[in-house]
């Protein structure tokens, strides 16, 4: 007999098996039970259109629908007025708990895992891009749109293909000034816009472990930007210390997780990747290397260290800031800015708009004197709301404009007019920057 | 449409990385009827193209088309601005998955993509997997769809199939997932 093909499973390949009851391999197509169904104030009110054709079918599981108003909030216009009002009305009528608005909520990926909805080893959709964030935490991930949501909401389960895996291994450790978000602009420099397409992204190694929760979360959220289907990171320490933190902080308790959150599955389920897991390639990268970095308009991908971009082009006037998002709008983030911005003045020429992402960020920030210290610098903060980062609201760009922003896009057009510009940086680049008036290394900000 | 059922119409030709938020760009994103979303159509990559656009029309372009965001307002723009078709060298995932969701049909060739000239006319024949360049004369043949998700295309989108599977009174109850 032929001795058999290498046999390791990735860590996207387990969970998608478990899902499903049996071993699955990259490639296979699949439908698989769903954990938890995300949709927002944009694509929820498509998918509710869907949903309603299928002629009267119920949800199948309200308790694991979980509706955020998040994108144009608060309301911008009569519009998306009535966009927020479809998703209460459409939670109201099928009996979903988890709705939130600016008030109770915050931008979608930062609230969820905040209210330890979100658990090592689940499957979960979202009618989001971003919703690949929460591989953060060792759950399969994927954003779809919003056919996808209806479907799932009436059936309970998604199709998927099995996706190919990059290993990216992370040695060393980033060093002073350097966070997740300069760590993932440089895998995106590496892997480009599309060199993840279909695939998923699972990191590990020494630069990995080392990364908070939170800086897993930036890393994991900017895995679309490479195309991926998911980027995920197996359950250590820290991973279970934060999810067992958040359901106790929701006040949830154990018996009402199990019941609520998936009949058949345990609370949580650590799988780890197999020593011998197939990858479809491997990239090792040395975080010690890193150094503060920015993606130049308009892709993603465009990354440079600051410097390189600065000897490139000369000084870059800035008009605005943006510190917040689904990316980088958590406490560490604003605890990052606020080392920059604490003492310091804003540029008289810049805007610099800061938005905790989630009403317990903001309350943290408070207590920690963060939006005292952002307001006295010059700043201005804002309720929880993913509006500037789509050019959605509270900080769109007229022509000519250049912002340098925590978010996670740069497309032409992305945070307003067309012919303005988006920067992407970490909080420590956009907050030096905001100081400086052009484009800025915190280095240099922080030590003059 | 023709009697062997393809796709015809003018090229429009646009390059790598076109992205969601050029397709639709958010501002637009406060309405979800699709005939107001076909209007904007494009517009900050291409402001003529939504009101030159005809009926049947086809888009043709590079890599990674319809990268960034899960908005399926994106698709839907396109299929209510009137085009056919999609020919592209490579569609980002989400966009992929969409179009064939709600019945926008989508070719993936990087050779066609490539030879392919604005202005031309072009047929795209599903069934047959088959491009045509009517004005320029080269054919090219098409990767086939899994079967799968060719069964959501001949459904007729997802919500079309499980419709099917699921006549009235006879969907099972929630829950039962193991």
């Amino acid at each position: 007999m032929a001795p058999k093909q290498p046999s390791g499973l990735t860590l996207t390949e387990k969970i998608l098996g478990r899902a499903c009851g049996r071993e699955v391999r990259a490639g296979e197509l699949i439908e698989a039970p769903v954990d938890l169904i995300l949709a927002n104030d944009i694509t929820g009110p498509v998918a509710f259109r869907e949903f309603e054709r299928l002629g009267g079918l119920p949800v199948a599981h309200p308790d694991r629908v979980v509706l955020v108003a998040d994108h144009f909030v608060p309301n911008k216009d009569i519009a998306s007025a009535e966009l927020a009002k479809s998703l209460r009305e459409f939670a109201a009528a099928h009996g979903i708990e988890r709705c939130y608005d600016p008030g109770n909520g915050g931008v979608e990926h930062a609230l969820l895992p905040e209210l330890g909805l979100v658990r090592p080893g689940q499957v979960i959709i979202g009618g989001d891009s971003h919703t690949c964030t929460y591989g953060a935490l060792g759950a399969f991930a994927t954003g779809v749109g919003s056919t996808d949501v209806a479907a799932a909401m009436a059936t309970g389960k998604a199709w998927f293909k099995v996706p190919e895996t990059i290993r990216v291994t992370v040695t060393g450790r980033l060093g002073p000034w350097v966070g997740a978000k300069d760590l993932a602009l440089a895998v995106l420099a590496r892997l480009g816009v599309d060199g993840a397409n279909y695939m998923a992204i699972e990191y590990d190694g020494e630069g990995i472990s080392a990364l908070s929760v939170e800086g897993r979360l930036t890393l994991c959220n900017l895995g679309i930007e490479m195309g991926a289907k998911n980027a995920i990171v197996a359950p250590d320490e820290r991973t279970l210390e934060y999810v067992a933190d958040a359901v106790t902080r929701a006040g949830l308790s154990e018996a009402a997780n199990r019941a609520s959150l998936s009949d058949a599955a345990p609370t949580w389920t650590v799988l780890r990747p197999d020593a011998d897991a197939v990858y479809t390639s491997s990239l090792t990268i040395d975080a010690a290397s890193i150094e503060p970095m920015v993606a130049l308009p308009h892709l993603p991908s465009n990354g440079r260290t600051v410097g390189q971009a600065i000897a490139a082009a000369g000084d870059i006037a800035v008009d605005q800031v943006v510190i917040g998002s689904c990316t980088n709008g958590r406490i560490e983030d604003l605890r990052e800015a606020a080392r920059v911005l604490k003492g310091r003045r804003v540029h008289p020429r810049v805007r610099c708009l800061i938005i905790p992402a989630t009403r317990l960020v903001y309350l943290q920030a408070a207590r920690e004197g963060l939006i005292e210290a952002f307001v006295t610098a010059g700043a201005i903060v804002s309720a929880p709301t993913c509006g500037p980062c789509l050019g959605g609201h509270m900080g769109v760009l007229a022509s000519g404009e250049r912002c340098v922003a925590t978010t996670n896009r740069n497309f032409v057009g992305r945070m307003g007019h067309p012919t303005s510009e988006v920067y992407l940086a970490g909080p420590a680049v956009a907050a030096a920057s905001a100081v400086a008036g052009r484009l800025a290394d915190p280095r240099e900000v922080v030590d003059r | 449409m023709n009697q062997d059922h393809a796709i015809t119409g003018r090229i429009w030709k646009y390059g790598d990385n076109v992205d969601t938020d050029v397709i639709i760009p958010a501002r637009y994103l406060n309405t979800i009827d699709p005939a107001e979303l076909g209007r904007h159509c494009l517009e900050d990559l291409d402001p003529g193209f939504a009101t030159a656009v005809k009926a049947g029309d086809i888009i043709v372009a590079g890599r990674n088309f319809g990268c960034g965001s899960s908005r399926e307002h994106a698709p839907l723009a396109i299929k209510a601005a009137g085009v056919g078709a999609v020919i592209a060298a490579s569609f980002a995932r989400i966009f992929f998955r969409n179009a064939i969701n709600i019945g926008l049909p989508i070719v993936e060739s990087p050779e066609a993509a490539a030879a392919l000239q604005a202005g031309r006319r072009v047929s795209v024949d599903l069934e047959h997997g088959l491009i045509r360049d009517l004005d320029g004369g080269g054919s090219w043949s098409v990767r086939p769809l899994p079967s799968f998700v060719l069964r959501i295309v001949r459904a007729g989108g997802l919500i079309a199939m499980i419709k099917a599977q699921n006549p009235d009174g006879d969907q099972e109850k929630g829950g039962s997932w193991k």
